[in-house]
């Protein structure tokens, strides 16, 4: 422990300390947190929506509310809950797990994160004062339009995309950044834990996919607000350009969720196999070739709406060779448990879980890239099926995987293997029995997005069975937040690595210190911890010569991760909070009326500017350790 | 075990250039900047596609004010590239001058902006061809005023202080946007005067 | 999707059985050596030491593994590549058309127009289609509103029905039958309940049905009839419902001229009967919420005429 580099790195504490902390672990720590009761919330709708879908003409839930939970459902889970939580795992490891001591942007991270809060909040709001949107996490225009979707409803789903596309795009620029510049030395990119790599990639594809469903849902706005005709066909707009711009994200959306899965499962597999990955060079170009070829697989989304044939053929292709990289990676884990001890925790129950599950999604994903059998399959219960098949096998199971394995880090303690191996097997027995009805149902005729059925068409027992399903999950979510809480409360502190792993961010404390490491390591191989013993004992094995009084911290080169300059970094600051309350304004304001958008300006500049401005005080204590290049 | 440890105190401070953390989060914003550039063109010639004539209904924008902002973007990198080189260098005086000469001639841009807005020949609402074409004018106009506001404040920071090295590369990043503001404005251009005079 | 009665639809299913073939194959290969895996590896409790030796030395069987189900695992994804391009052009080649059918998609119900061409044959009808088995028939599909998508899984694959564009979808039902159908793209509040008959019977049988179809409607009967007429006529009901041979022409609304030859009500929402048929007049909303159609309420001897009226348009 250093008294000096925790002081310098801490957050003020307090009610202050709570609107300007920017500790990436703080941060990390809210976006989970948020995140889950995000997926809480999401859960309860899909309760909601099973409970009516349990008996043919059920009246518990009128088409309108139902139509209103499925799309709060969609929205929730994709863009409040997955793509956050993936990132709230990302801002809190990759620092501990490149030997730095921050994210290269930490206001930057915390506005990222305020703005996701607000941007949610401001969604349930308008769900419970009964303005919440009805057109589906998609919308689809004309029915999500200024003409059938008359109101505000759509509007708040519109700005929430621009809240949440926001907040993502500034976490992404801040991992790429962080991943790239702020390694420990030595840490070169071909010994980069897989976990980066994966958050990398994922990041370099939000870049590029995220503006797609800003631009659609900012056209959208506009086309309700002040009357123009983007998707409006009798004034030579198109309906299906929504499809092309929201598709074009959407695909690589997924992957946003998926990649960072495979992060997890690449983490812990080593770990409870007792050897290092089988075919890390394998493992990265797969990574990358997905993230490619994730971009080239949209239109598989539209192949029922009115498009030329020979199109369709390419994107068939491409949806089926994107298996290929995944296929790869699943053999290269089987190859590292064939060689492997194997210590059967639950961390690695949860990640086994995924062969079951995603492998089954992912071959139900093969079906329907086909144009034929998607002519099908294509908007019944056969995808909602494989949806969830996918997610939650490739991302959700191993994302409670990856809670068990860093919570001691976060929290200093251990979960109970006993509740979380109850936990597993109730979520992994309830999801088949909520789930895997829902192929059979698709085949037999049974439309997504529908409040009810009628009775005489067979599908009432498999709805029946589906819904328990959705009970039985629940109560597994219930003991996770049981195994939570008392472990809070009741479990002993627990060593620093209680799993053995070889990743740096198991050299600190749990939890760590403000300041993460005592002194930056330097780094020889892919799992330092592991390969510490093999390593020349006179060889320098950590970094000396940065401030303590100054937040400093080493800027390495991207690809060697050879010391580069000693980069000061900024204080905890208000500022990122007042700003995203004046976007928040901004952004809410011209869901009313154009005119916002002039006004609201200012007050975000204003806020912006003072955010950025150079504190007299920090300047001269940066200009007293200050080296001209 | 006895490791030796390395020192690190002698490197410097700051670095320009992809040395620099803010070059990388500039870089980022301008991948995220030019996809939304690119997808909106992708748009506009979608809809073009779609449509049996274009433009609908009127004539193509006017393009004086819009050549006009073409030549005053492509002078402005001059003082641009001037200032880059001068924070570069560290020359404090010769960067106050610079970030009030670049800021001279955004304030330039944005008045010509306001012109051609008002000769596009069409209105975001009396067509998909008129909201597309505003679309990815006020797209661009928005990066062009949010890069001059930027130049604006730290053209002041450099008159009031306080200033320390990093702010150096504050201005030299910038530049960099600038350059961004100035290319994205070559195609966009050509779509918006150029693409509706081609003969179908 | 299961139950194939044309070969659109047959064709679809030949590729289904295929590809779950294969895909239960990968399916059970990939557990099975994952089990093998979890079988034969040793445990244990706790943090064993790490196992570096791959570190310094090739793996070269697990390579070799790796890369043969790789190759596997590619060749069978080329297999299905390959079969799918051969269904999608087998569906495309279903030879010119012997019947066409305009059907436009509005909210919540389905507008058909036989033989739009041609004057001397047109007629429209709504949400219960009937083709001839064993002959192809070309759906022209248009939308009013909103995305719609035409879907009858027995027959063939679903097509969407785009505002601002015109799709076609060719289909052949090969055996007999009444098929149900639903638009399958969410469109609005009832969006459940917009299904679909599609009944295909014997050439000779449906040319009667088309012929009758073309008729007008019958002059009421009597004195109850012409009243129901009357309320049609002058009420809310024609201002949107059309029945050819009277004054009412609204187009905004199912056309009624031969309700009465109709198995179902509101798109497959109610079986056509005397008891429904009143339920829906009277109270459309507590049926289908939000639907265009107000609520009609009158008085007991009214209600009676309307319906001996309907009940007479077969």
């Amino acid at each position: 422990m250093n008294p000096l580099l925790e002081k310098t790195w801490s957050d003020p504490p307090g009610v202050s300390g709570f609107f300007s902390a920017i500790d990436h672990k703080t941060i990390g720590l809210r976006y989970l947190v948020t995140a889950f009761g995000f997926f809480v919330a999401a859960g309860l709708l899909a309760a909601l929506m099973r409970m009516q879908l349990s008996r043919p003409e059920n009246t518990l839930v009128g088409p309108d509310l139902y139509n209103q939970l499925f799309t709060m459902h969609g929205t929730t889970m994709m863009f409040l809950f997955a793509v956050p939580v993936m990132q709230g795992m990302a801002i809190y490891l990759l620092p501990l797990m490149l030997g730095s001591r921050s994210v290269a942007f930490p206001r930057m991270t915390a506005f990222s994160y305020w703005i996701y809060l607000f941007g949610g909040l401001m969604l349930y709001v308008a769900f419970f004062l009964n303005i919440g949107p009805d057109a589906g996490w998609f919308s689809y225009v004309p029915l999500a339009g200024p003409e059938y979707s008359p109101g505000k409803r759509v509007d708040f789903w519109a700005q929430t995309i621009t809240f949440s596309e926001l907040s993502g795009l500034l976490a992404a620029v801040t991992v790429i950044a962080t991943v790239l510049k702020l390694r420990a030395p030595g840490m070169t990119l071909a010994r980069m834990p897989l976990f980066v790599w994966a958050m990398l990639v994922t990041a370099f594809m939000i870049l590029f996919a995220m503006p797609a469903v800003m631009l659609a849902s900012t056209a959208l706005i506009l086309d309700r607000l002040v009357g123009t005709h983007f998707y409006n066909p009798a004034e030579g707009g198109d309906a299906v350009l929504w499809q092309h711009l929201f598709w074009f994200f959407g695909h690589p959306e997924v992957y946003f969720i998926f990649i960072p899965g495979l992060a997890f499962m690449s983490t812990i597999i080593p770990t409870f196999s007792r050897r290092p990955m089988f075919g890390y060079p394998a493992m990265v170009l797969a990574l990358i070739a997905t993230a490619f070829l994730a971009f080239g697989l949209w239109v598989h989304h539209m192949f029922a709406a009115h498009l030329p044939e020979l199109g369709k053929s390419f994107f068939t292709a491409a949806s089926m060779l994107i298996a290929i990289p995944t296929a790869i990676q699943i053999f290269c884990w089987i190859a590292t448990m064939w060689k492997g001890r194997l210590w059967l925790a639950t961390p690695m129950l949860f990640s086994l879980a995924f062969f079951f599950v995603l492998v089954a999604g992912g071959l139900t994903g093969i079906m329907v890239a086909s144009v034929p059998l998607d002519f099908q399959l294509h908007d019944t219960y056969f995808v909602v099926a494989h949806l969830h098949y996918v997610l939650i096998g490739g991302a959700v199971f191993p994302l409670f995987g990856a809670w068990y394995y860093w919570w001691p880090k976060f929290t200093g303690r251990m979960l109970s293997e006993r509740l979380g191996k109850w936990q597993f097997w109730l979520f992994f027995i309830g999801f088949e029995v909520a789930f895997y009805p829902m192929h059979h149902l698709g085949l037999q005729g049974m439309p997504r997005r529908v409040y009810t059925y009628p009775a005489d068409l067979g599908w009432d027992g498999l709805n029946m069975l589906s819904s328990l399903g959705a009970v039985v999950i629940a109560s597994s979510m219930l003991l996770f937040v049981a195994n939570c809480m008392l472990s809070l409360r009741r479990a002993a502190p627990c060593p620093e690595n209680p799993w053995g792993a070889g990743t740096l961010e198991w050299a600190t404390a749990s939890p760590p210190r403000a300041y993460n490491f005592d002194a930056i390591p330097i780094v020889r191989a892919r799992d330092p911890l592991w390969e510490a013993s093999r390593e020349p004992p006179s060889e320098p094995d950590h970094v000396v010569g940065l401030a303590e009084k100054v937040r400093e911290a080493l800027v390495t080169t991207a690809v060697e991760a050879m010391p580069d300059h000693r980069a000061t970094f900024p204080n905890p600051s208000v500022w990122p909070f007042i700003s995203a309350v004046a976007v928040t304004v901004l952004f809410v304001g011209s869901i009313f009326t154009p005119w916002a958008v002039v006004w609201a300006s200012l007050p975000v500049a204003i806020a912006v500017t003072l955010w950025f401005w150079p504190r007299h005080k920090e300047t001269v204590e940066h200009l007293a350790i200050e080296k001209r290049p | 075990m006895n490791h030796r440890s390395l020192d690190v105190s002698a490197l410097p401070s700051y670095r320009y250039g992809h040395h620099s953390l803010m070059w990388w989060g500039m870089m980022g914003m301008i991948a995220v900047e030019g996809m939304a550039f690119a997808l909106s063109i992708a748009a506009y010639l979608f809809l073009r596609s779609q449509s049996q004539e274009w433009p609908l209904g009127v004539p193509p924008p006017d393009l004086l004010w819009g050549t006009l902002n073409v030549g005053i973007l492509l002078a402005s990198m001059l003082p641009n590239h001037w200032t880059k080189r001068a924070a570069e260098q560290g020359h404090e005086h010769r960067m106050r001058i610079g970030l009030v000469i670049c800021a001279l001639f955004g304030f330039a841009l944005i008045a010509v902006r306001v012109l051609e807005f008002g000769t596009l020949n069409c209105r975001w609402d009396s067509n998909a061809y008129g909201s597309i074409v505003w679309l990815i004018l006020a797209l661009h106009t928005v990066h062009l005023a949010t890069d001059v506001y930027d130049t604006l404040v730290l053209a002041v920071l450099f008159f009031t202080g306080p200033l320390e090295g990093r702010r150096h590369v504050d201005v030299a990043e910038n530049a960099l946007y600038w350059y961004f503001v100035v290319y994205s404005w070559i195609p966009i251009y050509l779509v918006i005067y150029w693409v509706p005079r081609l003969p179908s | 999707m299961l139950d194939a009665a044309g070969p659109q639809a047959a064709r679809v299913l030949d590729l289904w059985w295929l590809t779950l073939a294969i895909c239960l194959l990968v399916f059970f290969g990939v557990l099975l050596f994952c089990g093998l895996a979890l079988w034969r590896a040793p445990k244990t409790q706790g943090p064993a030491a790490p196992d570096l030796a791959s570190l310094s030395m090739a793996e070269r069987g697990p390579r070799a593994a790796v890369a043969v189900a790789v190759a596997a695992s590619t060749g069978l994804l080329f297999v299905l590549i390959i079969a799918s391009f051969v269904a999608d052009r087998a569906l495309a080649n279903m030879g010119p058309p012997d019947l066409k059918i305009e059907l436009t998609g509005h909210r919540w119900w389905w507008e058909a127009r036989y033989d739009a061409s041609d004057p001397s044959k047109t007629f429209a009808t709504a949400n219960e289609l009937h083709i001839p088995v064993g002959r192809t028939v070309l759906l022209e599909l248009k939308a009013d509103d909103v995305i719609h998508s035409f879907w009858v899984p027995n027959l063939a694959g679903k097509k969407d029905l785009i505002p601002g564009r015109t799709a076609t979808l060719s289909l052949r039902a090969d055996r007999a039958g009444t098929y149900r159908g639903q638009c399958a793209e969410f469109c609005g509040v009832q969006h459940a309940k917009m299904a679909l008959l599609v009944t295909a019977m014997p050439q000779d049988e449906y040319d009667k049905w088309a012929a009758a179809q073309r008729e007008s409607a019958p002059e009421p009967a009597d004195k109850q009839q012409a009243r129901g007429l009357e309320l049609f006529v002058n009420g809310t009901c024609a201002m949107c419902h059309a029945i050819q041979g009277t004054p009412a022409h609204g187009r905004r609304a199912p056309d009624l001229t031969h309700l009465a030859s109709r198995r179902t009500l509101a798109a497959g929402t109610l079986p056509n009967t005397r008891g429904h048929l009143a339920g829906w007049i009277l109270d459309p909303q507590g049926i289908k919420p939000g639907v265009n159609m107000p609520a009609n309420p009158m008085p007991p001897e009214d209600l009676d005429a309307l319906l001996a009226y309907l009940e007479a348009l077969k």
